[in-house]
């Protein structure tokens, strides 16, 4: 006599795929030089749409009209004009907030409750800062009359599809630059979508770019002698490609990359959400989270029950379909992940590390990985180093504060932290010693527009969010 | 329910033998962050709960029930009704289970044990009380254990108390805990068939979350069979997140002890969506063995209504106006 929650799915019949899409150039959807390609719900394994695939001619035209509207249209506008479309395109966002929900979450794989929830809103929220600053820019702390660069290439990744996008597009067009965007080859739909929104705000043609593909459209992109500035957010090894791509030119280039983020718990921590900020750390979004909390670092002390506590909650997360307002995991991404996720996972295993999932049925179709944590995990461990990027937590123990912030730094990564205590006076020590971008005090993966966003070391360079954010689009 | 026991579990025993031990006991419970646990609860409440689920849950609400009226305005007459409608919530249906009980003023117990007996005493409602000058506990103790007597002696199944939030804001645990044991002791019966202790924490008065964790534990070593959030009397009665901090202590107190202590909110739940945002914390949070009338209740008296009216509208699949349902 069990609590079973029945099925609640949301309805897919809100949105309205189309059976192929082309690119988004000039302000029209216009047909691709490549070979399209298909683009599928990792859920179902089912064909979601034909997409496009931008050769470099067709990255050359979306270039030169991302020019022409910069010289001619979007670079002369004053700032408050540039604002009413931001503002628009804001809006439409949320008026057709579940559309672009039940999309994220077909295409993506990840669970309704989280693009419902944090995506969209998140999205919005970031159009609407940017708005409030595109009149603003002289109070930016960068001089009195800043410029924008000109043309962005932009690439993103596929685990937030239109958060990134929205994290990309709102500073530079509020800036008065104009992008040409190139979406994951996995994750294209939701940028098809705000293409359509685009055209639905009236933005002038040749502001707003969409082209889509996979590695080579993305390096023609980046390559392309007409843009000025290259903003990436993906893997290291991508970044570090781009980097060397770029360098000598006098493009401007922030990137976003890898992340091997410790999640630190004292003794003294509020211990019960601590567990929901590991879960949140690791668990949301399959893990596919640049900043998630990886690495587990909790005080000897407490370390069993914390686990113990930890171990209990994972037995309630809801592995399923995305679409289910129940579910908490959702879908990997892509084959390609998941063969990844399971490497890295068999090689903690052979390592020595003890690996421990809760009894979950995992659908027959799709690609699935359940929740897991690895027990006994040392620094030497591949798992403790190496991005998975997946719903898979590697947990080691500290004795000391030093200890605790020697083991969070001895990684290539700098992206985020997670400190648990509650002791104010340890956390602002902590937050000095730990080498992150972000550090979070009693809580993870929380994203607002008006904060800053960024890396250490190989987890990039560049901020994106917050006043910071400006700087990578004015000069 | 169970769990009869007045004497603290043997491993929690050092904690209990004095004032200062106590203190350093309650203290050194994990600490409650305020901005977490109102996230973690407001996650909780967006869980889609439909068609069988829906069903479930409806049912197993209603036979949560306290049906409680504590007005000074109560009569002879207002109780018996209510005592009916305990009974046989829904007359039109006799498929609807009836509550779990009547919780009502001492001196309004003798009614309610009539009233249940006229109709056989088969329909399984107990009779709570409310004692120990509920709903401030500023009295003696004598008075507070008299008051707790009067209404054992009455028949009441369950004794609802009260804690002295004064005494544990100035932290002055001991002497709650003191109360606490004794009242217990005033519910025993020479037949051995005790009546039940529910210590009510009022939660509202008690501020913080941390308070709330500390003062679960306090009840629960001193031998509370149930934990419940509030009087009804002071706003804010019992929230979700209140609710959450208390099952996390019933479970973790189970871990620790062995012992399933329950929980009731009280006060504030009024509609059939809360009520099973409630079950869903006690599913995910507790546990299922929870999920049961011994061990969770809802202290409330509009809730019933709603929750007989979304019965209702399940089985037709049409809602019925208000008329179509009794009124207490």
């Amino acid at each position: 006599m069990g609590f079973e929650y029945a099925p609640a799915p949301e309805s897919r019949s809100i949105v309205d795929i189309k059976p192929s899409y082309g690119l988004f150039v000039n302000g029209e959807f216009v047909d691709g030089h490549g070979k399209s390609f298909k683009t599928i719900s990792p859920a179902t394994e089912e064909v979601l749409a034909e997409v496009a695939e931008a050769d470099e001619s067709d990255v050359d035209a979306a270039v030169k009209a991302a020019r022409r509207a910069y010289e001619k249209v979007w670079g002369p506008m004053p700032g408050r004009e540039r604002a009413k479309y931001l503002y628009r395109i804001a809006r439409i966002i949320q008026e057709r907030s579940r559309e672009l929900a039940v999309l994220e979450s077909l295409d993506n794989g990840k669970p309704i409750k989280e693009s419902r929830d944090v995506d969209v809103p998140t999205v919005a929220a970031h159009f609407f800062y940017y708005a409030g600053w595109a009149d603003k820019l002289e109070y930016a702390g960068r001089g009195a009359d800043p410029r924008p660069l000109g043309v962005a290439g932009q690439v993103i990744p596929w685990n937030f599809p239109l958060l990134m996008l929205a994290w990309k597009i709102a500073p530079a067009l509020a800036c008065g630059n104009t992008v040409v965007l190139k979406p994951a080859e996995t994750t294209p739909l939701t940028a098809l979508l705000f293409a359509e929104i685009c055209q639905q705000a009236d933005l002038p043609p040749g502001v707003v770019n969409i082209v889509t593909g996979a590695g080579a459209t993305g390096q023609a992109l980046v390559g392309h002698a007409g843009v000025d500035k290259v903003a990436f957010t993906g893997s290291t090894e991508v970044g570090k490609a781009i980097a060397r791509a770029v360098a000598g030119t006098d493009k401007k280039v922030t990137l976003e990359l890898g992340g091997k983020a410790a999640n630190v718990v004292f003794d003294d921590a509020p211990l019960d959400q601590a567990v929901e900020g590991i879960v949140n750390g690791i668990f949301f979004n399959q893990g596919h989270v640049c900043c998630a909390g990886s690495r587990l670092l909790v005080q000897e002390s407490v370390a069993d029950e914390l686990l113990a506590k930890l171990k209990r909650r994972m037995s309630t997360l809801r592995v399923g379909d995305p679409l289910d307002k129940n579910t908490d995991i959702g879908a990997i991404n892509s084959a390609e992940q998941l063969a990844k996720i399971r490497d890295l996972s068999e090689i903690g295993e052979s390592e020595g590390a003890g690996r421990w999932s809760p009894a979950c049925d995992l659908p027959t179709t799709g690609f699935w990985f359940p929740p897991t944590l690895f027990t006994g995990v040392s620094q030497a461990h591949r798992i403790a180093r190496e991005e998975i990027f997946g719903p898979v937590l590697s947990v080691l123990t500290f004795r000391t504060p030093s200890e605790a912030v020697e083991k969070a730094n001895n990684t290539p990564y700098g992206l985020s932290a997670g400190v648990w205590t509650e002791k104010g006076s340890r956390i602002l020590s902590m937050a000095n010693q730990l080498r992150a971008g972000v550090v979070w005090a009693n809580t993870f993966n929380k994203f607002d527009p008006t904060s800053p966003f960024g890396g250490f070391k190989e987890s990039g360079y560049g901020r994106e969010g917050g006043r910071h954010g400006l700087e990578a689009y004015l000069k | 329910m169970s769990g009869t026991s007045t004497i603290p579990d043997p491993g929690l025993e050092d904690a209990t033998r004095s004032e200062a031990s106590l203190r350093r006991f309650l203290h050194g419970l994990p600490g409650v962050d305020q901005v977490g646990a109102e996230a973690r609860a407001a996650g909780l409440g967006t869980r889609s709960i439909k068609t069988s689920a829906k069903e479930f849950a409806l049912d197993l609400a209603i036979r949560m029930v306290d049906l409680t009226t504590l007005e000074g305005q109560d009569t002879p007459g207002k109780v018996r009704a209510l005592a009916s409608k305990a009974m046989r919530p829904d007359p039109a249906d006799p498929s609807c289970p009836s509550v779990a009980a009547v919780c009502v003023y001492p001196d309004m117990v003798a009614t309610v044990k009539d009233t249940l007996g006229a109709a056989g005493g088969a329909s399984g409602v107990h009779v709570a009380a409310v004692a120990t000058a509920f709903p401030s506990g500023r009295a003696a103790l004598d008075v507070k254990l008299a008051d707790t007597r009067d209404a054992v002696e009455a028949g009441a199944d369950e004794i609802d108390m009260v804690i002295d939030r004064g005494a544990f804001l100035s932290g002055r645990y001991q002497q709650v805990f003191d109360e606490i044991v004794a009242t217990k002791r005033a519910c025993a019966r020479p037949s051995g068939d005790d009546a039940h202790l529910k210590v009510i924490l009022e939660t509202g008065e008690l501020q913080t979350y941390d308070n709330v964790r500390r003062a679960s534990w306090l009840a629960m070593m001193a031998g509370a069979d149930f934990i419940k959030t509030s009087t009804g009397k002071v706003q804010p009665a019992a929230t979700l997140p209140v609710t959450m901090i208390m099952l996390e202590a019933v479970r973790d107190f189970r871990e620790q002890t062995g012992q399933m202590v329950g929980v009731k909110p009280a006060g504030g739940i009024r509609t059939a969506k809360d009520a099973i945002k409630y079950l869903v914390t006690v599913n995910e949070v507790a546990g299922q063995d929870w999920l049961d009338p011994d061990w969770f209740r809802f202290g409330a008296s509009t809730l019933l209504n709603d929750l007989l009216m979304q019965r209702t509208k399940m089985r037709t699949g049409r809602y019925s106006g208000p008329d179509y349902f009794t009124l207490d």
